[in-house]
């Protein structure tokens, strides 16, 4: 064989391989090939327009507003007079360059957004000179606009759609907007409708020729759905001007409904900060994590904390359920609890009742500590061992929807905490009884709560035994929503009959107890206050501050219409600042006005500013330490 | 003895001539395509690609001139000193080279960037050609093989580390020239066999690929042994254990190195090609839109500068890796063929050329020659119509950029002049 054949058969070979698969792709594959995704198809998007927001009454909370960009497409740029148009669009010589570069870099043959949401001004002086600039356009987009400056928190905002998403995701593309928090990114499905498609042919220098296949795979754009909210923008309103100098979160709900009518974080901001061109600045500044007012994070839903004395009433319904208390079952109480033999195990009380026998009713009324000890102590000590008391005691807790996220329709949230027979079996290694957590008698041991968790709470006891998760959405294009998950009822583990004596005791509180001096004429309220102590860490010192004031109640003691959990941060005793606010939002609410009689309560309210308590929590800076201030 | 005659383009093989200028005048038009931006023609001009191209094309005539101007002679003897020159060329990068895509292989001159790794080639080809014209030179003892491998292997080393892969990767046609000369095939088998076990490896994993070769492997020792009794196995069982021991090292091997010492991007490309993985947008988006471009092409093409895709710049590198996508998409099947039909023209010609020396060191050289052009031609039009892996080589004589159009020029017109003398006694 000669030596020259393997090169001359590999060529042959190959040759004939290399047109076999010519032949493959162009001859039999050119059948099959899609015109539809050939990139000289061009693909325009119909933008629908984004569904609005309404509150419950009908108020319209948030819409649509047009903005304008302009687009840079840099292969169809002529050379200009950028001195000019800088002028124009307010920006200097530099700008303009690192702008046209990053859109040249991009693509340039392809329009990319050059400056970003004029103001409409700029706009129209903008659009009489564009003509001379080739390459530049103007692009009309919608953005959101908040009529009622309220509800932050709420509603949340929309951003474009972040880069991971666009490319795993086969709707959004780069640069479209999306919900990022709130109902719009809970219920961003309703809110954006769905993208129409158009199909246009493009020739070689990237232009579009005409339709294709004259429109007939063309689609149609669906605008979004209207939501309807159950908040009730007014009290929201009011609440929030009531939280005004104070840190704290309100949930209010219809407990008949589950029905959330009222969600305050304070402090909040403005929802308009966060569109148009004033937005990334704005954004940068609420979300900065120094930032200790920490506007964006929803303390309504988010701040898990000790619950407190409103905590007792649970327990209160847990000894009856579980028969070790009745009604009738006396306690003492000596100034305190002592649940020890060691010194030092003894947990104060400021019932006042002294070696007399405290029944249930004046327990929660007074808040005795010493009452709620023993009723804990009977009910974990029930059965053999204290971990399966525990899990029982867990297990009604539970009922109520703590301990665990709630399952309303908003994106944030925090579980709490309730802890079972394996937290303790865990962290003490088996060696624990009653005495060991009886802190959670009283709510302020282990056991955590949010804000929203105690609203359900409230709701349930209310409702004398069952809820509806509560949720924020009401309708949907004015259909009535049916979501299962919020339109069954949910029980407790509580017996109906147990919730009179509790309701009655809560009643007391606002009658004779810590509520006494925030009464409003005409509404029996039913409610309890709480403190729960806390502490902060600064510049490495831990530092005792004033109690956040925690308070829950709900109203009218029959029939009940709203049932509200309060927390403020560092309030003092829940009868300072969060029961004054609670009755004016309930009277607010149920009144529609505050009355001239409690009009000195909501000034007062209006004035206080907590400001120096938080001041407490800012790091001082080092020259501070040194000249000792 | 004949006489020389002074006329420099007198026994010039005017085909070759022919298919070299028909390759360049059609890549030119491609790259015209491929690369123009605006309506505006800008011809001879440094602001547009094909502009420059067409510059570069016109310096390949001078070029030419110059390498007929020396007679045959002079190439066999300054072949050693053009290879070390070529060396000092690629040395010389490291220390004032352009540093382009993290890759060091260019000297920046202003408008004009040159990339030795493209001349180099030709010079290799000398040198081997040299090397083994020579009457003491006996390729049966191993000392010679080395002396061979060792001009090849220095500058695809040097390569290497700028690091050019895809060129360096071209060291390996050599091979042919090798086995032309006398080299067994043993080197080009095994070297087969290591690479389809890789990709067996790869596709089905180590231990099915150990269990079938075993299998195999074991049914074939039977079958030895069956027909030629014990004394094969009493005399062979080193080798048999030491075959198998062979074989699970490289295939665990192979799967280890393959997880643990490939970059992602090299797997990724791999695994776009197996067809384990299909993604058209990132690392396999040149492929999926050149195959996609090619296939619009259809069987007789969109026609000259009517190729949406291409005119749309939607497939990346196009004036110059993938310029033969433009000739899918717009010459269609049709000119697809024609221009792979006018390659292995060109080196069936080259191959019957370069046998009909009587003079040993041009055809070595012409084997070079072809061998290399072999070695461009599949790896580049295999990667753009999908049977290959992404390897960033040029086309021969298409695609865009000086130095390779005139290394691949100065590589061919030698052998041309070289030809053209096999006559004379020299």
């Amino acid at each position: 064989m000669h030596k020259s054949f393997l090169l001359y058969s590999l060529i042959t070979i190959l040759g004939v391989i290399f047109i076999g698969r010519l032949f493959q792709l162009q001859v039999i594959g050119s059948e099959s090939y899609d015109p539809i995704h050939n990139s000289a198809v061009k693909t325009v998007f119909d933008y629908p327009e984004r569904g609005y927001i309404y509150d419950r009454n009908g108020t319209l909370l948030v819409a649509n507003q047009l903005s304008y960009d302009v687009m840079i497409q840099p292969n169809q740029v002529k050379p200009l007079d950028t001195l000019e148009f800088c002028k124009l669009l307010k920006i200097d010589k530099e700008d303009f360059i690192k702008r046209y570069q990053k859109a040249d870099n991009y693509a340039p043959y392809l329009p990319s957004v050059f400056l970003k949401q004029l103001a409409k001004e700029d706009f129209a002086f903008l659009q009489e000179k564009l003509h001379k600039y080739h390459g530049f356009f103007i692009q009309k987009r919608i953005i959101r606009k908040y009529p009622i400056n309220a509800a932050a928190n709420v509603l949340g905002y929309i951003g474009e759609v972040n880069e991971q998403l666009a490319k795993t995701n086969t709707y959004y593309q780069a640069g479209e907007l999306i919900g990022k928090d709130g109902i719009e990114k809970q219920y961003e499905d309703f809110l954006r409708g769905s993208k129409g498609k158009k199909y246009f042919k493009r020739n070689n220098l990237n232009k579009v020729t005409g339709s294709f296949k004259n429109g007939e795979k063309d689609t149609l754009a669906e605008n979004g759905k209207d939501l309807t909210l159950t908040l009730d923008i007014q009290l929201q309103q009011y609440a929030q001007k009531l939280m005004t100098g104070k840190r704290g979160g309100i949930v209010a709900i219809e407990p008949s409904s589950g029905e959330i009518l009222a969600l305050v974080t304070a402090p909040t901001y403005d929802p308009n900060m966060l569109v148009g061109r004033k937005r990334s600045r704005n954004s940068a500044v609420l979300m900065d994590p120094d930032n200790l007012e920490k506007p964006t994070y929803d303390r309504g839903l988010k701040a898990s904390y000790p619950p407190g004395s409103p905590f007792k009433m649970m327990n209160a319904l847990i000894g009856l359920q579980e028969g070790v208390i009745t009604e009738e079952t006396p306690f003492y109480c000596y100034n305190g609890y002592k649940y020890g033999n060691r010194k030092g195990e003894f947990m104060g009380c400021h019932c006042g009742i002294f070696g007399r026998p405290i029944k249930l009713k004046t327990a929660i009324a007074k808040s005795c500590n010493s009452y709620f000890s023993n009723t804990y102590k009977r009910i974990v000590e029930k059965d053999n061992k204290p971990s399966e008391g525990l899990d029982n005691w867990a297990h009604h807790v539970k009922s109520f929807g703590l301990g665990d996220y709630l399952g309303y329709d908003l994106p944030q949230g925090s579980p709490g905490l309730i802890p079972t027979g394996k937290y303790y079996d865990d962290m003490y290694r088996y060696s624990w009884n009653a005495s060991t957590n009886i802190s959670n008698a009283i709510g302020q041991g282990e056991v955590q709560t949010t804000p929203i968790q105690l609203a359900n709470f409230t709701a349930a006891i209310a409702n004398k035994g069952f809820f509806y998760t509560p949720h924020i959405l009401k309708e949907v294009d004015d259909k009535p929503i049916d979501f299962p998950n919020y339109t069954e009822k949910k029980r407790t583990t509580i017996d109906q009959e147990h919730f009179e004596p509790v309701i009655e005791a809560m009643y007391e509180v606002y009658k004779t107890g810590t509520g006494r001096w925030n009464q409003v004429k005409g509404i029996e309220i039913c409610g309890k206050t709480g403190t729960s102590e806390n502490y902060a860490v600064v510049n490495g010192e831990r530092i005792k501050l004033e109690d956040h004031s925690i308070l829950v109640a709900f109203a009218p003691k029959d029939n009940p219409k709203i049932a509200i959990a309060i927390f403020v941060e560092n309030g003092g005793y829940g009868s300072m600042v969060a029961a004054p606010i609670t009755s004016l939002m309930i009277e607010k609410y149920l009144n529609g006005e505050i009355s001239k009689a409690t009009k000195h309560r909501e000034t007062k309210m209006l004035n206080i500013s907590l400001q120096s308590q938080y001041d407490k929590l800012i790091p001082k800076t080092e020259e501070e330490i040194a000249s000792g201030t | 003895m004949r006489q020389e005659h002074n006329n420099i383009f007198a026994g010039i093989d005017w085909l070759l001539v022919l298919i070299f200028a028909a390759l360049v005048g059609f890549g030119w038009l491609n790259i015209y395509s491929a690369s123009r931006t605006s309506e505006d023609v800008e011809l001879l001009s440094f602001s547009t690609k094909y502009g420059k191209q067409l510059i570069f094309i016109c310096a390949t005539i001078p070029l030419i001139i110059i390498i007929l101007f020396f007679n045959a002679k002079f190439y066999e003897k300054f072949s050693s000193i053009f290879y070390i020159i070529s060396l000092l060329s690629l040395v010389g990068l490291f220390v004032f080279g352009k540093t382009i895509n993290g890759a060091t292989s260019w000297y920046n001159f202003g408008v004009l960037g040159l990339q030795p790794a493209e001349f180099v080639k030709a010079f290799t080809g000398l040198a081997i050609a040299k090397l083994l014209s020579d009457r003491q030179y006996n390729f049966k003892l191993i000392k010679n093989q080395i002396k061979a491998f060792v001009i090849i292997f220095t500058p695809a080393f040097l390569i290497t580390l700028q690091p050019d892969i895809g060129s360096a990767l071209i060291y390996l046609a050599f091979f042919f020239v090798l086995h032309r000369e006398g080299l067994t095939l043993n080197y080009i088998t095994l070297g087969t066999l290591v690479i389809v076990l890789f990709v067996f490896t790869i596709l089905f994993g180590a231990s099915w690929v150990l269990v079938t070769l075993f299998s195999l492997m074991t049914l074939f020792t039977v079958y030895i042994t069956y027909k030629g009794g014990n004394r094969f196995l009493r005399f062979n069982w080193h080798k048999i254990i030491g075959v198998y021991a062979v074989v699970t090292i490289f295939i665990l091997g192979s799967e280890f190195s393959y997880n643990n010492i490939f970059k992602q991007h090299h797997r990724d490309r791999f695994e776009i090609l197996l067809g384990l993985k299909q993604d058209n947008q990132g690392i396999g988006y040149n492929s999926y839109q050149s195959e996609l471009t090619i296939s619009s092409g259809g069987l007789n093409g969109k026609g000259f500068l009517k190729g949406d895709l291409t005119q749309g710049d939607f497939v990346p590198e196009q004036h110059t890796d993938y310029i033969f996508s433009v000739i899918g998409e717009e010459w269609g099947f049709l000119g697809s063929v024609f221009v792979i039909v006018l390659f292995m023209i060109m080196m069936y010609r080259i191959i019957y050329l370069a046998e009909t020396h009587t003079n040993k060191f041009g055809r070595i050289y012409g084997y070079s020659l072809v061998s290399i052009l072999f070695f461009h031609v599949i790896v580049n039009i295999g990667m753009v119509i999908g049977l290959l892996p992404t390897v960033g080589i040029p086309l021969p004589f298409f695609s865009y950029g000086g130095s390779s159009l005139w290394g691949f020029t100065i590589l061919l017109f030698i052998f041309i002049r070289l030809d053209a003398h096999k006559n004379y006694d020299w």
